[in-house]
């Protein structure tokens, strides 16, 4: 097991090294360079080469790249020329609100779509099943903004009781809790939809199996069966789907604060690229996937233990 | 695939697991028509192709010109859902939107697909470095959320269809290929997959006549569903701003005008090509959802 974590360890540092790698290229694939982009079009061939200079620019590209990963693991993600902060401040003001966002999300999400696709795939095809699977099928099939609009349209405007705006997070706890339920809400019923539909054809899947029968047979009842065995082995794949669906839940979570005006990374992250403010972009997308690493780490860690059967190769 | 017996002596009777090419298609049809609902989602399905493709030559406003005298109409007669703020007709640009919105979400679903389904395999196969590689590469593009990805990526570049389609599909083919590595790494050790072996069968032989057969269940539903994900996706690219440049448009794209201006009550523009998503999306995922049952039966009858 140790030796087994050890080498998910690894692999995750391999991760990010290799996206770290296509952020790099990124940041030099930028047209006309990022001096450029920073002092503009009309900047003078005197001003460009002088900076490209102070910033050690005209060193070869792996030295720049060995340069800029040991600033990364300092702590030192770049300048924003545009808000006139250190990245790295910035990072850590706005990140921490958006992983509230997509934690407390994440969470709901399990503790409602898997005891909801248990359910479904226990009573398949009968009129309970069939009415949530309508229901999840829609919410399914909504863009997670389109959700948001049509909560901020019964809850805000219809029936005006939650603000259709997140810009007052922060102020104070009653006013975050109020501000933060309308994004939840339409992060984590688009979410959910997922996972149970998942749930339930893993259920189903799951009690054609061979073990279902042999457990059966041994005069195990039906519903016995299913949270003994069927929910352990289902939870094994809805545990990696968690580590599977974080990079999603953080694309829902960019979407969401765009339509709540939720000052949360994502918002940050479209802010600068607005303004092409390309040292926060950058550094955004490194914490972001570095959040999803760590997440599906711990997701990986927690499918060893429950599923024992999994050999890894 | 290989044309039967090639390079194998006479096929082993353990390996015809997954191997039943005219039964199936015929089984699957009368299994199709007897669900209702995958029907529905198919008949759907191409209802709204031809309401983006048949209709505009049936149906012709100007879809081009911008014309402000025009703007934020609601319904009437001469526009049935009302203009848009550009004083084009909602119909028919729902019609145009249509067009852009269906083809991201085929090129992406075969695409995606496609190479998803042959990293995985290999990767799953072959087992050992090779494996870990693949998938660690698959791990890292897995990782980058794909909305900063391609929002970062259109701050550099122009989008456009081919641009977004290959985004999309960029981000698209990874689970597939997770999927069929991890089915392939349970598969290729089942009996029959050794018998094979042991009977001089060559990997590609394995492969694809014993592996992949046998997850096209899974992988039919991811596609069917990896299609639905491309609409969704590219209406959250084009909330984000990020689109076909005019007077190209689409479905997102509709429904993001609809959306900043819900305020002004303008729901003719909201509610239609919100309904548009919606349907596709749904009527897509019922079709999978069929497949998915159809699979299952004949599971059900191995």
């Amino acid at each position: 097991m140790l030796s087994y974590l050890i080498r998910r360890f690894l692999q995750a540092v391999l991760v990010m090294l290799i996206v770290s790698v296509v952020v790099f290229v990124i940041l030099h694939a930028l047209p006309g360079g990022l001096v450029r982009a920073q002092l503009g079009p009309r900047a003078s061939t005197y001003s460009v080469d002088q900076l490209e200079r102070t910033e050690g620019l005209l060193k070869p590209l792996p030295v720049q790249f060995g340069i800029w990963l040991l600033h990364l693991l300092e702590g030192n993600f770049g300048f924003s020329y545009k808000l006139n902060q250190p990245v790295a401040g910035l990072l850590a003001h706005y990140l921490p609100r958006t992983l509230l966002l997509v934690g407390i999300s994440s969470v709901l999400t399990v503790a409602i779509g898997v005891p909801m696709g248990l359910w479904q795939g226990y009573r398949r095809n009968k009129p309970d099943d069939h009415a949530l699977s309508a229901s999840m099928l829609i919410l399914y099939a909504m863009p997670d903004f389109l959700l948001g609009v049509i909560l901020i349209i019964l809850l805000s405007l219809d029936l005006p009781v939650l603000p259709s705006t997140a810009t007052a997070f922060g102020a104070s706890l009653p006013t975050d809790i109020s501000v933060l339920v309308l994004p939840i809400a339409a992060l984590t019923l688009g979410n959910v939809s997922y996972y149970s539909r998942y749930m339930r054809s893993s259920v189903i899947d799951n009690m054609l199996e061979d073990y279902v029968r042999t457990a059966r047979a041994k005069g195990n009842s039906r519903r016995r069966v299913l949270v003994k065995h069927v929910l352990r082995n289902s939870l094994s794949s809805t545990i990696t789907n968690l580590g599977l669906t974080l990079p999603y839940v953080f694309s829902g979570a960019l979407i969401i604060e765009e339509l709540f005006n939720f000052p949360g990374i994502g918002l940050l992250f479209w802010n600068a690229s607005q303004s092409r403010d390309y040292p926060v972009l950058l550094g955004v997308v490194l914490v972001v996937t570095a959040s999803v690493v760590v997440g599906s780490l711990l997701a990986d860690i927690g499918y060893a233990i429950i599923d024992p059967r999994v050999r890894y190769a | 695939m290989l044309p039967p017996g090639t390079g194998v002596a006479p096929e082993p009777p353990v390996a015809q697991a997954g191997d039943l090419p005219a039964r199936r298609l015929g089984g699957v049809l009368s299994i199709a028509w007897q669900n209702k609902l995958a029907m529905a989602g198919l008949a759907t399905a191409i209802g709204l192709t031809l309401f983006s493709f048949a209709g505009p030559l049936l149906y012709h406003p100007n879809e081009t010109a911008t014309n402000l005298i025009l703007a934020n109409l609601p319904p009437s007669a001469g526009h049935p859902l009302g203009t848009t703020p550009e004083g084009r007709d909602e119909l028919g640009q729902l019609m145009v939107g249509g067009q852009s919105t269906l083809e991201v979400g085929f090129a992406v679903a075969i695409l995606g697909t496609a190479f998803g389904m042959i990293w995985g395999a290999i990767s799953g196969y072959i087992g050992g470095i090779v494996d870990a590689l693949l998938m660690r590469i698959v791990d890292a593009l897995l990782a980058i959320p794909f909305l900063f990805f391609v929002v970062l990526l259109a701050s550099i570049t122009t989008p456009s269809l081919t641009i977004i389609v290959l985004a999309i599909t960029a981000a698209s083919w990874q689970s597939t290929a997770r999927l069929v590595r991890g089915e392939v790494l349970s598969l290729r050790t089942r009996d029959y997959v050794d018998a094979s072996r042991h009977m001089g069968a060559r990997h590609l032989h394995v492969v694809f006549r014993h592996l992949l057969p046998n997850v096209t269940g899974t992988v039919v539903v991811t596609a069917t569903l990896s299609m639905a994900d491309a609409i969704l996706i590219y209406a959250a690219v084009a909330f984000l701003g990020l689109s076909v440049p005019p007077p190209a448009t689409s479905w997102g794209d509709l429904l993001t005008t609809g959306i900043n201006n819900l305020f002004n009550g303008y729901w003719w523009q909201l509610w239609p090509p919100a309904c548009a998503i919606v349907l596709i999306v749904l009527a897509v995922n019922l079709l999978g959802d069929g497949m998915h049952d159809m699979v299952e039966n004949r599971l059900d009858h191995r």
